[in-house]
């Protein structure tokens, strides 16, 4: 029953998914036909087009053909780059991974440390300093931030390679094998191209670690004080364990399965943050490509990497959804 | 806070504090104004929640008043004289852009857009969000079910992408982004105000309107909605920041307010050709905005503790 409820979930929420973004293609904007031909073609020719693209056609046949093309991951064609979107999409979608990946990694290492720290000091400087550094997180704009960054970190101190995700030299000498460059480079043993590429992945990962470690630390900080409440903690004590012991071994152990969510979520979030990161940081991923698109008013493109980030979105949240369910033992046999 | 006894059958003078916090009040005007005096109590405590409201006051003091403040014309520079002078320059105290403009004078009137756009989402998604979710979880069945799967489906998308697209599809201007802000807003405060009416739809007092013949759409507008505001308003608040950083995002890829509107996110990518020499033309626009998010976040936090203190701290 909870898995049929679970299947049921997923599937109206991807249908759902694609119903949004063929009514934001199809319906909002005038005429899609004459977007194509441009409003001073005659009158027989914006027909034709309107006949070649299905457009006479009611709204529900519309939306079927789409469906039946969605699925089989036909997002139509690109006009930017005149391949199909979803070969694009194919090629892309790993560096917008790996980036969102290490910022995770960096959000989740400081930020539940941090967290833990603040919730065992509550009400402490280190309190208020972990607060006023989340809520500086969740304030700034994220494009700003890597701008300011950049100046200084690139222009300034010459610490970290300029924009991009490798370095010219490297580009055509070097062949990765999943497009996953940084584990590519590391399993190929070329370390030259690994450390290239870790110079420029530091900050873009880093910008967004900092945003995730708003969240983690946030959470976390909320997770242990609850944890910190509860009467096991007395009892160990009492016992006398020691306060580390207790804070790190019994109290994180239980905060542990609402965080694993938490940092679920967050990993979703930085998908999102990636689209601005990656314009201000030239990283070739699907949030470049998306505002790329954008710049040239090429919509299936636009649609279709609307579609990937929502559908991985959406997974992610199912994802951590069951992660939950499988981790805590008294979510079952509800 | 201490409470002051009152002996029996001793009135406290009207609107002193004894008044307002006594624990028999004797008007629903006391009461109210009571409950609101201890809130501002809880709120006031809290200094960085203060500061939050100062910051807010100011926003709408200047944006009130910015003909009067803004010491050049936001559009119009002094090409010839006035290009890309760094902070501090007389009369320019915080230097100028590429086309000789006053950056504290396009902030200035920056602050107008800021708040148009603030407002404007949270009069078109507020009232959306608390329609649905109060009709849906006073309805219950199979209403419930799919008006919260469409929220859900809202939900599922992440804000900035979804309102990319729908202004990549309505076109740029501050009216589309606006309005697509709006519309990737309103799922959340649908889940809460949902989440508020199913705690107490089955409630006596819901039961005793029932009895005295209220249709179902009075109960949800007359005692329902009034009871989900507090939770709405907290939210609301809080989601403020998201909403300007989302407006600064739109503005700063060419899709929200267009030149030569002083909108600061506008303002940030403009500057972006001179960042490696001209730093301030990016950088001030980005501490308005991080100021003003920052005010709204305070806020929120200390309304939500000030307004439900268990939730307080979390």
């Amino acid at each position: 029953m909870a898995a049929l409820r679970f299947i049921v979930t997923a599937a109206t929420t991807f249908l759902g998914l694609l119903a949004v973004t063929f009514f934001i293609g199809r319906v909002v904007p005038i005429d899609p036909a004459l977007a194509i031909v441009g409003d001073r073609a005659p009158a027989h020719v914006v027909e034709r087009v309107r006949e070649e693209l299905g457009l006479n056609l009611p709204l529900y046949q519309q939306f079927w053909i789409y469906l039946k093309q969605a699925v089989t991951g036909d997002f139509g064609t690109s006009v930017l780059t005149t391949n199909p979107v979803m070969a694009d999409i194919a090629r892309v979608f790993p560096a917008t991974i790996e980036l969102a990946t290490i910022g995770t990694i960096i959000g989740a290492l400081i930020g539940v440390p941090l967290g833990v720290l603040a919730a065992v000091k509550r009400g402490s400087i280190a309190d208020q300093i972990v607060r006023v550094i989340g809520l500086i997180g969740y304030s700034v704009p994220i494009f700003w931030l890597g701008l300011l960054s950049l100046v200084l970190f690139y222009a300034r101190l010459n610490w970290v390679a300029y924009p991009g995700r490798i370095d010219i030299v490297y580009e055509y000498t070097f062949t990765p094998n999943t497009g996953f460059y940084l584990l590519d480079a590391i399993w190929q043993g070329q370390w030259d191209v690994a450390w290239d590429l870790f110079r420029h992945i530091i900050l873009p990962g880093s910008l967004l670690g900092y945003f995730s470690l708003a969240y983690i630390s946030r959470m976390t900080r909320s997770f242990m004080l609850n944890e910190l409440a509860q009467e096991y903690v007395v009892a160990g004590r009492a016992k006398g364990l020691s306060e580390t012991r207790i804070i790190w071994f019994h109290a994180l152990r239980n905060a542990a399965v609402p965080l694993v969510t938490v940092i679920a979520l967050s990993y979703a979030g930085l998908l999102e943050g990636s689209v601005l990161t990656e314009t201000i940081f030239s990283w070739p991923g699907l949030g470049l490509y998306i505002t790329n698109s954008l710049q040239n008013a090429d919509m299936n493109a636009v649609l279709g990497g609307t579609i990937a980030i929502g559908v991985v979105f959406v997974s992610i949240n199912l994802f951590s959804d069951l992660l939950y369910r499988t981790l805590d033992p008294r979510t079952r046999n509800r | 806070m201490s409470r002051p006894s009152i002996a029996l059958g001793e009135t406290p003078k009207p609107y002193s504090r004894e008044w307002l916090l006594s624990d028999r009040p004797a008007s629903r005007r006391q009461a109210r104004l009571g409950r609101a005096y201890v809130i501002w109590r809880r709120f006031a405590e809290n200094r960085l929640a203060l500061l939050g409201l100062v910051i807010l006051i100011l926003l709408l003091f200047v944006a009130a008043f910015a003909d009067v403040l803004a010491p050049h014309n936001p559009v119009q520079g002094d090409l010839r004289n006035a290009r890309l002078l760094p902070p501090g320059t007389a009369g320019y105290l915080l230097g100028t852009d590429d086309q000789g403009r006053d950056i504290l004078s396009r902030l200035i009137h920056g602050s107008r857009l800021t708040l148009l756009v603030v407002v404007l989402v949270a009069i078109i998604a507020a009232p959306i969000g608390l329609i649905v979710g109060t009709v849906s979880g006073y309805a219950g069945g199979w209403i419930d079910a799919v008006l919260m799967r469409i929220t859900d489906i809202f939900l599922a998308f992440p804000k900035l992408v979804l309102a990319l697209a729908l202004v990549a599809a309505l076109g740029p201007g501050i009216e589309n982004a606006i309005l697509a802000i709006a519309v990737t807003s309103w799922p959340p405060y649908a889940r809460i105000a949902r989440a508020e009416t199913m705690t107490f739809r089955n409630s006596e007092f819901i039961s005793a309107v029932k009895l005295m013949g209220a249709s179902p759409f009075r109960i949800v507008l007359r005692h329902v909605m009034p009871l989900c505001l507090s939770s709405l308003i907290v939210r609301v608040t809080l989601d403020m920041a998201g909403i300007i950083l989302t407006a600064a995002g739109l503005g700063f890829l060419g899709l929200g307010a267009q030149p030569p509107l002083p909108e600061w996110g506008a303002m940030i990518a403009s500057g972006r050709r001179f960042i490696l020499d001209q730093w301030w033309v990016a950088a001030m626009p980005g501490f308005a905005i991080l100021i003003v998010s920052l005010g709204f976040n305070l806020l929120g936090d200390g309304l939500r503790d000030a307004l439900d203190p268990k939730e307080a701290g979390q």
